[in-house]
């Protein structure tokens, strides 16, 4: 019988592995997850509303993204996302139906069809030299054949057919250092002008044929207080520029073949004038606009070429380029920021005091500054002139103003998301009824009534369609209160633009924003940057009437050796609790394990000169510390020198920061990488938070391995430096990966591991004793997986029932790094056919549930392999006893299931991470994946086994024990019946 | 190569044995090399308490050139500054393809003097750190860059002071030094002073491990899953192979059986059925007695 049992085990084991994976039916998608697209900051828009059809506008964005979006609704039409390392410098539309990009620093041009974005042509521009790039599209009013795009780049001068982008002409300057500012074509004229400066104190005009690239004239002209970059064309002839001081408008007349220069003192035209001032990028004629520190002041210039101020505005101003909405009629959008709202002015180029529009739009207050203003004209019914705006404000939004209201916005701040984490949401206040969520009686039983149709499958058409609404919009999965499975949080996540957001998971909407004060420009910040984002304080024990919060950390310039900000959030009410600037540099941030009374956790922070702060700054937070003042340790590494050094805590710290507060810190170990041989790439720990079942794992034959599980593991993988660039750089023969595991504590290395032929990039991810890693091997010309699994035989001989059943093991006795580790490992390569972004593993609350990876692949999905996969035991032949264990036959290459991509058929454009929350439930972790698309998705890598799944229906069930009550009693009533005439007759 | 390797680690059997009069025995790195190549490169070295020169290297007969070099090691008591405390030394050697290598590394240590005594009692009772460095460059030490390590004093004291080192080369480069002691140090740590003062050392040279190889197969071979391959199992008995066809017939049969029982069983009661019903109608049921 045993056997039988056995084999009956066996066989239910193969039928597992036989489908390792978990996938979703079609109407499934969405019910779990969620997907937002974005785009990012907008650099440039041009609108395309000209011809009939449906309005749009197409927008290149910091992300490197190209779109084109709905003019009504702000939806996206079609959209590419450009590598990160092309980026966009200029997009134009050329002939009516093609949106040109220039991008790579000008070195790549791309026409892509407006109605639906396939790529038409593509040319790459070559050159020699490094240049400011430059895209003209010329507006000639008649479509002629030979449409050409002049496009400046790599130091040269191209001019491409736009029909089939070829390059017609190309002109080399015969000074390399010519920095070409403005390149400009009369009206159907054939004669090109190219204005620029060679040095910083030469001006140059070349005058070339538009029809054949020659050279017709070139003139120069020297000035000697020197010029400094921007350039105003503010005529046709005439440029105005700042000189090297940035103290003097310097107007330049080219026409003719003679260049003038014109000096006018800003302090003669501003008054009160001081320190340096700025040109604002416009294309206006007759008008530009002038920044200084303290205003901003628009100055016109008559066609004799005398400047005259027009305006001086204090507040923050923006203005956008001239557009031209009749004939010879041309106007620009100003706008300004008022106490709680903004003004958008459309102005005529000639006259300044008339407006031809003036609105004023209220606005929200997250959103900050306007950034950037793009103007389109449109014909109102009664045949006037209207115009609408498309604003970029501070935190990266994208607005669309028309008859002073918000027509649209978009969020696209959250397209650079630099740090999440989540927080609860509030727990059910008592009161709240049943009744009040659930709508109403006969809604839910209507609901239910669906259900049970749909479960005996005698739904119709329709209404299948209503049960996977329901499912979609259960209001279930979106409410604002906790849940029992811990599926409802708040993902917490820091913009790029310093801009906070809550979104809930359930639906993944916005419950609130915050643009933080303290990470934007101020006096005493001037560029301040978001690092990351962690939670502060927790409250378990008060929950009911304590709200968690977060710290936001920062610093005021992108260097390292900036001073701190930090910034404490409420999460519930998305309110900023407090903030101020730090006095010390922060290099690391390093959550302690400890709370203190009000549950607020104890940070470390390490400065670049080493020394470590603690916080919160109370007395109380200091005596918690102190207790484990000695057992704390920390490491750092310097990439750039191959050392890698280990820290531990000294007593307070000296100098003029000295305060309770401030610890010193010492070398406690160095390891220093060789220079010439290796380089450090890739350092990775284990995540603090990681919850680990069960230190021992029963392998075949009920032998036990215990996993050497410590938090103060280093993964380390170096590459020869040869190696260190792109694949294929290197022979297999100059170049291999190294790779460590570390203690932290000691320094110790503990495995140490070559693989010649193989180089980088590596990515990986230490979970539990594993670490899995992605790397290049050039011998195999393929990518491989490796995985490292490191195991204790200190405790290996803790085997012998007895032995723990008397007590005589050392199972308990406290792991300590200075004992000599005895650590196995095992470690095996797979073959795998993809190039990774990132990778990351699922966690769950309690560590039962076996784990998956999840690879972030270069084709933006999110793919989940199970561990098993990557079992450095797995062999060949497994014996019966290792195919009872889970052991799967070894393979070279590990397989890649279609269904096993958690984004099934969506895509995370540009994916840069995949963030993994624990929910209550053992069975189900969060997955949330970001890039320029955000994915969320809840996962169960062992399939829900500890929870009925969401479609069951417990009417059904309800129903169904009802009716075999009912059945029960009138049997009972029958068999009674039956039996009493039984007896009487 | 494979010849004159194996006549080399005989050789160093024969040495290693005839070496036995004075404490050290070395290996030397081919003897961990051959056979198995997925195993750490070791060198492990027992205490060597006084180190005598020993004439090696006569004994090698290779092309190769080797030269001797000394290591420094340096030790601090707490934060104070490093100072010699032992000397490595090793032989450097230059293979014909030009890469050095340290092998045959043989350790002396200075013992403790009275004030170093005093400084190390003081961290015992401190619980503070013991450290030591190397330079990370043996050939040109440049002053600058070294490795550090370090362990708690008290990890240290048994009957002497144990310590054990574990070097990791690259090359001639130290990469890591990982000192501590040679066995467990539990925490909450004790303090115990050492019966001698006199330091018992081991050192492991360390160098990087292979990677295992990928496997690859035949294209043919694994299936998507690698079940395509699958070895006929061993030949199983009777009873295993068909046991769920055996247990349902079983359990029929068994059912069929009682059936066949009841049957003749039914057909008595069948025959005196009218005797109990009539029964039933002349005496009154328990049932119907109780209404």
């Amino acid at each position: 019988m045993a056997m039988a049992i056995r084999s009956l085990l066996i066989f239910l084991c193969i039928q597992s592995i036989a489908v390792p994976t978990f996938s979703l039916y079609e109407d499934q998608a969405g019910l779990m997850d969620w997907h937002q697209k974005y785009i990012g900051k907008v650099k440039h828009a041009v609108f395309q509303t000209q011809k009939t059809g449906r309005k749009r506008v197409l927008v290149s964005t910091e992300e490197n993204v190209i779109a084109s979006l709905d003019l009504r609704h702000g939806e996206i039409f079609w959209r590419h996302v450009l590598g990160t390392d092309d980026a966009i410098d200029g997009i134009d539309i050329a002939m009516g139906k093609y949106l040109i990009t220039l991008s790579s620093e000008g070195s790549i041009l791309r026409a892509w069809n407006l109605p639906d974005g396939q790529m038409w042509w593509e040319s790459f521009l070559q050159g020699s030299s490094d240049s400011k790039s430059f895209l003209f599209v010329p507006t000639s009013s008649k479509v002629d054949k030979d449409n050409t795009i002049l496009v400046f780049g790599k130091g040269s001068l191209h001019a491409v057919s736009s029909i089939h982008g070829d390059i017609v002409w190309k002109v080399d300057f015969p000074d390399e250092s010519f920095e070409v500012q403005e390149v400009i074509q009369h009206h159907d004229s054939n004669i090109i002008y190219v204005v620029g400066f060679v040095g910083s104190s030469h001006f140059d005009v070349y005058q070339i044929n538009a029809k054949n690239g020659e050279l017709l004239k070139h003139d120069s002209a020297a000035f000697d207080g020197g010029f400094s970059g921007e350039v105003s064309l503010v005529s046709k002839a005439k440029l105005v520029v700042l000189d090297a001081a940035r103290s003097t408008l310097l107007t330049i007349s080219f026409q003719k073949g003679e260049i003038s220069f014109q000096k006018t003192y800003i302090s003669d035209l501003v008054k009160g004038f001081s320190g340096i001032a700025m040109i604002l990028p416009s294309k206006l004629t007759g008008l530009f606009a002038v920044k200084t520190i303290t205003a901003t002041t628009f100055i016109s210039m008559s066609s004799e070429g005398q400047l005259e101020v027009v305006d001086k505005i204090n507040h923050a101003t923006v203005i956008s380029d001239a557009l031209s909405f009749s004939e010879d009629r041309q106007a620009f959008a100003l706008v300004q920021h008022g106490d709680s709202d903004i003004h958008l002015n459309v102005k005529q180029n000639h006259d300044w005091s008339s407006d031809l529009l003036k609105e004023r739009i209220k606005l929200n207050q997250q959103r900050g500054f306007v950034h950037r203003v793009f103007m389109n004209n449109y014909v109102r019914t009664d045949k006037s002139h209207g115009f609408r705006a498309l604003i970029v404000m501070e935190d990266h939004s994208l607005l669309l103003l028309q008859q002073g209201e918000i027509v649209w916005s978009r969020e696209d701040g959250l397209a650079s998301i630099i740090g999440v984490t989540t927080s609860e949401l509030p727990v059910e206040k008592e009161g709240v009824s049943v009744a009040k969520v659930e709508q109403n009686l006969f809604e839910w039983l209507k609901e239910h009534m669906l259900k049970v149709k749909g479960a005996l499958m005698l739904a119709s058409a329709e209404d299948l369609a209503a049960i996977q609404g329901m499912g979609l919009r259960s209001s279930e999965k979106s409410k604002m209160t906790r849940d029992h499975n811990g599926f409802r949080k708040l993902l917490i996540v820091l913009t790029n633009s310093g801009k906070l957001f809550a979104l809930h998971t359930g639906d993944g909407r916005i419950v609130w924003s915050l643009l933080l004060n303290s990470l934007r420009q101020s006096e005493a910040c001037e560029n301040p940057t978001g690092i990351n984002v962690y939670q502060w304080q927790v409250p378990h024990h008060h929950a009911m009437d304590e709200n968690p919060s977060v710290l936001v950390v920062g610093r005021c310039k992108p260097s390292s050796d900036a001073l701190g900000i930090f910034s404490f959030v409420d999460t519930y009410t998305g309110k900023e609790l407090k903030s101020f600037g730090l006095d010390h540099s922060i290099a690391q941030v390093i959550q302690l394990p400890f709370t203190d009374s009000t549950e607020q956790h104890l940070h470390l922070l390490i400065d670049t000169s080493g020394q470590a702060h603690l916080y919160p700054r109370t007395p109380e937070a200091v005596s918690i510390f102190q207790l484990e003042f000695s057992n704390i340790y920390w490491y750092s590494v310097e990439a750039d020198n191959g050392v890698i050094k280990g820290h531990g805590l000294k007593s307070n710290c000296d100098g003029e920061v000295a305060n309770n507060y401030c610890f010193g810190a010492r070398e406690v170990w160095s390891i220093v990488f060789p220079l010439e041989t290796e380089k450090i790439i890739t350092t990775i720990t284990r995540k603090s938070n990681e919850v680990v079942h069960t230190q021992a794992k029963v392998v075949a034959d009920q032998d036990v391995m215990y996993k050497y599980i410590s938090k103060n593991l280093l993964f380390v993988a170096t590459v020869s430096p040869k190696a260190s660039g792109d694949i294929g750089s290197a022979t297999p023969e100059e170049s291999h990966l190294v790779v460590y595991v570390v203690d932290t504590v000691t320094g110790r290395i503990l495995h140490r591991m070559n693989h010649h032929g193989s180089q980088g990039p590596v990515h990986a991810v230490f979970s539990e004793n594993w670490i899995v890693y992605h790397h290049f091997n050039l011998r195999a010309h393929r990518y491989e997986m490796t995985v490292i699994e490191i195991y204790d035989q200190s405790r290996a001989d803790n085997k012998d029932v007895w032995k723990i059943v008397l007590g005589k093991h050392n199972l308990t006795s406290p792991m300590s790094s200075y004992s000599r580790p005895g650590v196995t490992t095992k470690s095996q390569s797979y073959y795998f056919t993809q190039s990774v972004k990132a990778i990351s593993v699922t966690s769950t609350a309690k560590g039962i549930t076996s784990k998956h990876l999840l690879i972030g692949t270069i084709g933006d999905q999110v793919l989940a392999m199970d561990k098993r996969f990557f079992d450095p035991r797995r062999s060949v032949n497994p014996t019966q006893s290792e195919k009872e264990e889970g052991i799967l036959p070894l393979t070279d290459s590990l397989p890649i299931i279609p269904q096993s991509y958690v984004t099934h058929a969506l895509k995370v454009e540009g994916l840069r991470g995949i963030v993994t929350v624990p929910a209550k439930l053992e069975s189900a972790t969060l997955v949330f994946t970001h890039g320029v698309d955000l994915f969320f998705t809840r996962l169960a890598p062992s399939r829900t086994y500890d929870s009925l799944t969401e479609d069951f229906s417990y009417a059904l069930l309800l129903i169904t024990i009802v009716a075999l009550l009912v059945a029960i009693f009138v049997t009972w009533v029958l068999s009674e019946k039956k039996d009493l005439s039984d007896k009487w007759r | 190569m494979k010849k004159p390797a194996l006549f080399r680690v005989f050789a160093l059997f024969l040495v290693i044995s005839s070496l036995h009069a004075f404490q050290s025995d070395e290996l030397d790195e081919e003897f961990g090399l051959e056979g198995g190549n997925l195993q750490p490169q070791e060198q492990i070295l027992d205490p060597v308490v006084p180190t005598r020169s020993t004439p090696t290297r006569g004994k090698y007969s290779d092309s190769d050139s080797d030269s001797k070099i000394q290591i420094t090691l340096e030790q601090a008591f707490g934060d104070s500054d490093f100072f010699p405390a032992a000397t490595f030394s090793a032989r450097l050697k230059t293979w014909s393809h030009g890469a050095q290598t340290l092998t045959k590394l043989r350790f002396s240590r200075n013992s403790f003097t009275e004030v170093e005594k005093q400084k190390f009692q003081k961290l015992l009772e401190e619980d503070e750190f013991y450290r030591i460095r190397l330079p990370s460059n043996v050939l040109n030490p440049t002053g600058k860059d070294f490795v550090i390590s370090s362990v708690r004093a008290r990890c240290l004291p048994r009957d002497g002071l144990d310590e054990h080192f574990v070097i990791h080369t690259e090359g001639v480069n130290i990469l890591a030094v990982n000192y501590g002691s040679p066995g467990a140090c539990p925490y909450p740590r004790q303090l115990r002073f050492p019966a001698k003062w006199s330091f018992n050392s081991h050192t492991v040279l360390k160098n990087s491990e292979q990677a295992p190889r990928t496997p690859t197969f035949a294209e043919d071979v694994p299936g998507e899953l690698g079940e395509g391959e699958t070895v006929p199992p061993p030949e199983r008995s009777f009873w295993a192979k068909y046991w769920m066809y055996l247990i349902p017939l079983g359990l029929i049969v068994m059912n069929a059986m009682t059936q066949a029982m009841n049957l003749p069983e039914e057909q008595a009661t069948g025959q005196s059925g009218a005797q109990p019903a009539a029964a039933i109608q002349r005496g009154p049921s328990p049932a119907v007695r109780r209404r």
